[in-house]
């Protein structure tokens, strides 16, 4: 794992990754603004993830960065008073749209929470549940092919393979929060988002989750929020910077981190405020 | 006498507290050391002691008082009365009791005249001694409490003591409520096994208590648990659906509305749901009946009538009952959908998840020992449910799987047997209690098994 360490190793890999090869960006946000009631929780932010990377929103508290993360799956859609504006274009379509079913974005944009949120079934049934719902397996072998797989890309299946019909609480903190990273992968999304997914855990199953993270960049794009600093350097190849519902600096984590453009983000990474 | 007490008690209690405290501000005036407790746990401390021995003892007065007149009374008595047993002895007292002081004595022979009269001198006397001893405890009380006052008294410590002590005797009446009438209801009930054996009652299936003193209880317990079955069968997937409407679909405006309307449905009287399940289930019920009797006649699919379509009838207690236990259902298995974290929910979205999928296969699973728990505490309340099934199930006590007849259940057989003119050493009316014991096992049982799904359930969210 080269990019816990230094900077350097981190510039050689944020060098070579394929993502400028890649060109068009997976998700392209467009003067987005959230309000909840007569409240404006972000003002007109645009922006846009690349595939194949790690994108990390920083920020300090109530900044905005987890709304924001929010509006990529519409998951605000569940809060109430909560009204999105502005356009979210996924391969040329606004998810936005009035047609755009949340059901099938959210198949396609999957999300790991803050806390681990197992549900109280086996861990095997954890994992089923996505497929189960979007009918993507055909029988039973097909099923247990999807639970190992992602299990596997969780790499999880080493310490569970033995007790698939355990609840899937039984879990400790850390092996929690990679069950609910395989139940996201298990339907095959595009993007994955996590709203601060090591904040409950401790540092060990942190490290564990970040090289995850490192592992999992090949194949999606990922969007992630987090209170750490030290994180969104460690694992993001881009950073944004929120503050007080305002996108303030967009760029790669090398320069925001070593060379800041802007003063509010430079008195953010070096601890004046936030 | 009662008032007067309570009055003296309060008047003696807040001088004593006001006593207290002055001395105490005295005391703070004129040490230099820091005082342990403030003025006012002085105030207290001194009331506690001018109080409580006064209660305890009025306490006294009024269980012993008329047992501490009649002993001196019984042993004045002439020695007439010698020949008199225990019992009629007791009687005779208390006409005595009855007549003394009215206009009834008057007119009565001399030596029930003279028996009253001394009554109610003896009874003055215990009076007036007891008054007096609760002045003096009460000044004594103050008297004493008042010189342990001292700048490093602890009546801060003592009052906290005093007050837990309080709280813990009120948490005890409840206790001793139960752990009497249990105990009675086993003494009736070990009184009535020894007339009736026990296995006879539990399984036999004749019941007859009031003319043939035949005690099998079956059908009774068949009755109850029919009745019950159809409540429940109403009750818990209305009170369940409209629960998961309530916390998972409604707005909170609409919440607002409907949640405290279904609560009404808890708190109208029973006698009013009885006698709409009497005046108006009931008769459509058998019409409806009737009507599916000609109907299967006409066509040929019978040769005599079906279904009994009686005047009075288990579905129609149990249907109202039903609608009666709804809100019990929906409003704990709302608390615990509602229990469940939001967190689930957002993963089940976040999925892919509908709102129903969400429901169905998230909400309600991780709710589920609560939903069980609230369904068991609707079935406890069902069985021991009485006015509805006194007026609109019968008093047949049969075995019948149709629901159109007249079945009969334990509380309404409890009602009947207690509300003739009988003593209470006939068998009759201590099988009353022996069926008050059965339901008092029966819905303890349900209620503990339903509070340990909730604990159950609790330690795994908090």
């Amino acid at each position: 794992m080269d990019t816990t360490q230094g900077t350097p190793a981190m510039m050689d890999d944020t060098l070579t990754l394929p993502r400028t090869a890649d060109g068009a960006p997976r998700i392209d946000c467009r003067n987005i603004k959230v309000f909840y009631g007569e409240a404006q929780a972000i003002h007109d932010v645009s922006m846009s993830f690349p595939d194949r990377a790690v994108t990390a929103l920083i920020g300090p508290s109530g900044c905005g960065k987890s709304t924001f993360l929010r509006c990529l799956n519409r998951m605000n859609d569940t809060i109430e008073n909560c009204r999105v504006e502005g356009e979210i274009l996924m391969d040329g379509e606004n998810i936005n749209d009035e047609d755009v079913d949340p059901v099938l974005l959210r198949s396609r944009v999957g999300m790991v929470f803050q806390k681990p949120n197992p549900f109280p079934k086996s861990i095997y049934d954890n994992i089923a549940y996505g497929p189960r719902i979007h009918g993507l397996a055909n029988g039973r072998e097909d099923l247990d092919a999807i639970v190992e797989k992602s299990l596997r890309r969780a790499g999880l299946w080493e310490e569970v393979k033995d007790r698939l019909t355990a609840p899937g609480t039984s879990l400790s903190g850390g092996q929690q929060q990679r069950l609910c990273i395989a139940r996201a992968i298990a339907v095959q999304p595009e993007v994955i988002l996590m709203d601060e997914p090591c904040s409950a855990l401790d540092p060990i199953a942190t490290a564990r989750i970040e090289e995850l993270i490192d592992d999992l960049r090949s194949r999606y794009c990922i969007v992630i929020v987090t209170h750490s600093m030290q994180q969104a350097a460690r694992v993001s190849q881009r950073t944004a910077f929120f503050h007080l519902g305002n996108l303030i600096e967009l760029g790669d984590t090398n320069q925001i981190f070593t060379n800041p453009r802007e003063k509010r983000t430079e008195d953010y990474i070096t601890g004046r405020f936030g | 006498m009662g008032w007067l007490l309570i009055a003296l008690i309060a008047v003696f209690g807040s001088a004593a507290f006001f006593m207290g405290r002055m001395r105490a501000e005295r005391l703070l005036v004129s040490t230099t050391s820091r005082m342990h407790s403030r003025p006012n746990y002085h105030g207290y401390y001194v009331a506690m002691w001018a109080t409580v021995p006064v209660v305890l003892v009025a306490m006294a007065y009024a269980i012993f008082a008329e047992d501490l007149t009649r002993s001196q009374l019984t042993r004045e008595l002439p020695s007439s009365f010698a020949r008199l047993s225990p019992v009629e002895l007791q009687s005779y007292l208390e006409s005595v009791r009855m007549a003394a002081g009215t206009a009834a004595s008057a007119g009565a022979d001399r030596v029930f005249q003279a028996i009253t009269n001394r009554y109610l001198e003896l009874r003055g006397l215990v009076n007036t001694g007891t008054l007096v001893l609760l002045g003096l405890l009460a000044a004594g009380g103050i008297f004493l409490a008042q010189r342990r006052l001292q700048p490093n008294f602890r009546a801060r410590a003592f009052v906290e003591n005093g007050m837990q002590l309080v709280l813990f005797l009120c948490a005890g009446v409840a206790v001793a409520t139960t752990a009497g009438i249990v105990l009675s209801l086993l003494y009736e009930s070990l009184l009535f096994f020894q007339k009736v054996s026990a296995w006879d009652f539990l399984t036999g299936t004749r019941w007859n208590a009031q003319t043939e003193a035949e005690f099998g209880a079956l059908p009774l317990f068949f009755g109850t648990f029919m009745i019950a079955l159809i409540a429940m069968l109403v009750a818990a997937p209305i009170g369940l659906f409209s629960a998961i409407f309530l916390s998972e679909y409604a707005s909170p405006r609409a919440r607002a509305w409907i949640k405290p309307i279904l609560e009404i449905l808890a708190g109208i009287p029973t006698v009013v749901y009885g006698f709409f399940a009497l005046l108006v289930v009931a008769p459509a019920i058998r019409t409806a009946a009737v009507w599916f009797n000609e109907t299967a006649i006409r066509f040929g699919l019978a040769s005599e009538p079906i279904l009994a379509a009686q005047p009075t009838s288990a579905l129609a207690a149990g249907l109202v009952m039903g609608i009666m236990v709804i809100p019990f259902v929906s409003s704990l298995s709302d608390d615990v959908i509602n229990a469940v974290p939001q967190t689930l929910r957002d993963a089940a979205y976040a999925l892919g998840a509908t709102k129903s999928e969400t429901v169905k296969q998230v909400v309600v699973p991780a709710a589920l020992p609560g939903i069980i728990a609230a369904l068991l505490l609707a079935v406890s309340r069902a069985i021991g449910e009485t006015m509805i099934v006194v007026m609109a199930a019968g008093k047949s006590a049969r075995i019948s799987m149709d629901p159109t007849s007249d079945l009969t259940t334990i509380t309404v057989q409890i009602v009947s047997l207690m509300t003739g003119e009988t003593g209470f050493d006939d068998p009759k009316t201590l099988s009353a209690f022996a069926l008050g014991l059965v339901l008092f096992i029966v819905t303890l049982a349900f209620n503990v098994v339903a509070l340990r799904v909730v604990k159950k359930y609790r330690e795994k969210y908090d």
